[in-house]
């Protein structure tokens, strides 16, 4: 069976001379890199993790389509509930970016570079809160909490994780028996409900989720309380794999710190509770890596 | 307990049918109650397995992996958060491991993880005991005296490893509540039912049995031969009520007109017999008296008398003729050959009692449709409306009203003669047309009792009435016919 006769046979001519200026395009990168704008180029893939409040896909829909339209090219937002499998995809390649904690950042700091640091209250900072039930009186404090059962976000989590544990360590006791019993959540909003359902006496959470959460769904945060507060770390960040582009990697990072100066995308930043982004450094993690030291995991 | 059988159709037809439906009904709600309350526990059984086998399902994984958050997850999903009920009254579902300690609760708060089944409390204790004891082939209700739970137990295996039962427990609270919830609509409708089909039967059963209290009070008076007619619209159906009925109204009618025949035949009979009494008494005097009256005439024309026997012959004669007078009366019989009744006659007639009526101050009210000749000997007629007529003047009080009506029909003659008076008493009524009854003073009573001898005579009949302050008298005279 045989197509129909097309008109002129230009089509087909066309696609071969792309075909060349791609081939020239790889000879020739800084040349050609104008002329392939118009073109049709692979996606962006970013990954996002629990870090932040990502169960609100209206949200994170309009950013995807608001980074879309200021890079001019797709961009895949790429959702998994545990950094463990973010950083799985990292490794695989299988992202460009990601947004993750800050201790993930650290384990892959070979892998991947600090493109863009959100700012949480004027501040790229943010804290653990160690919660116990809003009517729990009798815990004041971690040591309160031996022998209870509770709740970590993720094993990969700063503030849900690292940070509990380092405080026990700094205790003198041993974190692996200081809890009753322990379990993860795998999201921080998640070890909110645990606290707040009676199923754990105590989490160790994320600040910004609280307090996020404390805006939109004041009645999940109010049946908690807060009996701890520790020092600021560094607000987990937007990496990229090291694999990334000069190019795209400046362009990413153009298009982040500039939500601030337009409507869109300060109305983007206000839902996701946060007031934009800022290039960061990576010695505001150096508090996440002592405490990775502590258990032998940064060298 | 007999006068309640005893009691009126009345009342016991009501009463019986109400009493019946409220049994039925009762006990129809009482089944269904029972049948509703078995199969809410069955309901309740079946809903709980099946609850218990999904959750049992996709627990295994998750205490296998000892993912705590996620087994809570799967005890908590039956419940709505915002459901103010949950499914099915599910009070509480939770995970106990082997060593009877809670692995996870729906409601942490109660049972708390890793706290000991045995140590919560109440009848938590039973049910550790009752798990420990005996290993669960599936699911199985754990139902204990005085526990205010049911509890469903399903255990937690894969491939003949059990790591934990499924607990669902039940507040029996909420399944009495539904209970009582189903019994009390049940009981509504029941109570409907009632307000509907009770006052039905109520009406139903007085119309069945007011007929039939009429019936037997109709029964009860002919026995004692006062046969009293019922109105048949009491009952307007044709089934064997209403034939029965029928048959009573039947037979109360062939009574009546038996016990009115037989007072007519009665009468006639009484009059015929005196009538030929009288006949007979009046020929007999009759024929001496001519004799008698022969005589004293014989003896006037002889000569001339002594003044003194001239007078007592005077006396005697008029005696005699006074006799005469009224046995003549009483001898009915045609005295001239009958000639055909004219209009003519009732002219005469007037003419013959307008003196009367006046003389009384009465208003005579004539009318007559009668053709030129009727087939009737006028003679009779004449003396029939002449005796009437003058019956009713004498009757009337003086300036009241007499009227004749007078109406010749294809077969007969019609005279009506009424007067404006106070009725006949019944003791007058019953005798009227005998011989020597007089309802004044002054009079022999043999005008009514000639009457009705000649209409008989003349093969007519002859009543009388009292209506709207006027006593009527109406003759039928039947026309073509040879008088009897």
């Amino acid at each position: 069976m045989k197509t129909k006769q097309l008109p002129a046979g230009n089509p087909t001519r066309r696609r071969t001379l792309i075909r060349l200026m791609r081939l020239m395009g790889l000879a020739l990168a800084p040349v050609a890199a104008s002329a392939q704008t118009d073109l049709p180029r692979k996606p962006l893939r970013v990954g996002l993790t629990p870090a932040f409040v990502h169960d609100d896909y209206g949200v994170m829909e309009e950013w995807r389509r608001y980074l879309q339209g200021k890079l001019g090219r797709p961009v895949e937002f790429i959702q998994r509930d545990s950094y463990r499998e973010t950083m799985d995809l990292l490794r695989l390649e299988k992202l460009d970016f990601a947004w993750v904690c800050d201790y993930p950042y650290l384990s892959l700091r070979d892998l991947v570079r600090l493109l863009a640091v959100p700012l949480n209250q004027g501040r790229p900072f943010y804290r653990s809160y160690l919660i116990v039930a809003a009517d729990d009186t009798v815990r004041k404090s971690m040591r309160d909490l031996k022998g209870a059962v509770f709740a970590y976000a993720d094993p990969y989590s700063n503030t849900g994780y690292l940070a509990p544990r380092y405080q026990v360590q700094q205790l003198g006791e041993n974190p692996a028996t200081f809890f009753r019993k322990t379990f993860f959540t795998w999201s921080h909003r998640k070890a909110i409900e645990a606290v707040s359902t009676g199923l754990a006496q105590g989490a160790a959470v994320d600040s910004y989720v609280w307090d996020t959460l404390a805006r939109v769904r004041p009645d999940l945060t109010a049946r908690t309380r807060i009996i701890d507060r520790s020092p600021e770390y560094g607000f987990p960040p937007v990496v990229a794999h090291r694999g990334v582009g000069e190019e795209d990697f400046r362009a990413v990072q153009a298009a982040l710190l500039g939500m601030r100066d337009d409507l869109t995308g300060k109305l983007l930043l206000d839902r996701l509770n946060i007031d934009g982004f800022v290039v960061g450094e990576r010695r505001m993690y150096d508090d996440v890596a002592k405490m990775m030291r502590a258990f032998g995991e940064y060298r | 307990m007999m006068r309640l059988f005893d009691l009126s159709l009345r009342h016991k037809v009501p009463l019986w049918g109400s009493l019946l439906i409220v049994v039925s009904t009762l006990a129809v709600s009482t089944a269904l109650m029972f049948r509703a309350y078995d199969d809410l526990k069955q309901d309740l059984l079946a809903s709980s397995e099946g609850l218990g086998h999904t959750l049992a399902k996709t627990l295994f994984p998750a205490l296998l992996h000892d993912d705590l958050w996620r087994a809570f997850e799967i005890v908590r999903s039956p419940f709505h958060e915002d459901a103010t009920r949950s499914p099915r009254e599910v009070e509480a579902i939770f995970v106990v491991n082997p060593e009877m300690q809670i692995v996870v609760a729906s409601d942490p708060l109660r049972l708390p993880t890793l706290s000991a089944l045995a140590d919560i409390g109440g009848d938590r204790a039973q049910l550790a005991r009752a798990l420990a004891a005996s290993p669960l082939g599936g699911t199985r209700a754990f139902d204990f005296d005085d526990s205010p739970r049911i509890y469903f137990a399903t255990p937690i295996a894969e491939a003949g490893r059990q790591i934990g039962v499924l607990v669902i427990s039940h507040a029996k609270a909420g399944v009495r509540g539904r209970f009582l919830d189903l019994a009390a609509s049940g009981a509504l409708i029941g109570a409907l039912v009632l307000a509907v089909i009770l006052p039905i039967n109520w009406y139903w059963g007085r119309r069945m049995a007011q007929p039939l209290v009429a019936l037997a009070s109709g029964m009860d008076a002919l026995v004692h031969g006062q046969p009293s007619q019922l109105p048949r619209e009491m009952y307007a159906y044709h089934d064997e009520l209403g034939q029965l009925f029928d048959a009573y109204c039947d037979a109360a009618t062939a009574l009546h007109d038996k016990a009115l025949l037989e007072q007519e035949v009665l009468r006639s009979e009484r009059l015929a017999a005196v009538g030929r009494l009288a006949a007979g008494i009046a020929h007999e005097v009759n024929n001496p008296l001519g004799g008698m009256l022969m005589a004293l005439d014989n003896l006037k024309q002889r000569g001339p008398l002594y003044p003194a026997v001239a007078k007592t012959m005077a006396l005697l004669e008029r005696g005699l003729q006074q006799v005469a007078g009224t046995v003549g009366a009483l001898l009915v019989e045609a005295r001239v050959a009958p000639r055909p009744l004219a209009s003519h006659d009732f002219d005469d007639v007037h003419t013959l009692v307008e003196p009367q009526a006046t003389a009384r101050q009465l208003a005579l009210h004539w009318h007559v449709e009668v053709p030129d000749s009727v087939e009737l000997p006028a003679g009779f007629v004449r003396q029939i409306l002449i005796n009437l007529l003058l019956n009713a003047i004498q009757a009337s009080e003086p300036g009241g009203r007499v009227r004749l009506h007078a109406v010749a029909a294809a077969n007969d003659l019609r005279l009506v003669v009424a007067n404006a008076g106070a009725p006949l008493p019944d003791a007058v009524r019953e005798h009227l047309f005998e011989p020597f009854v007089s309802g004044r003073v002054g009079g022999h009573g043999l005008g009514l009792w000639v009457t009705y001898q000649t209409v008989i005579q003349l093969g007519g009949r002859i009543a009388a009435d009292c209506g709207e302050g006027e006593v009527v008298f109406t003759v039928t005279l039947p026309l073509k016919k040879e008088p009897a």
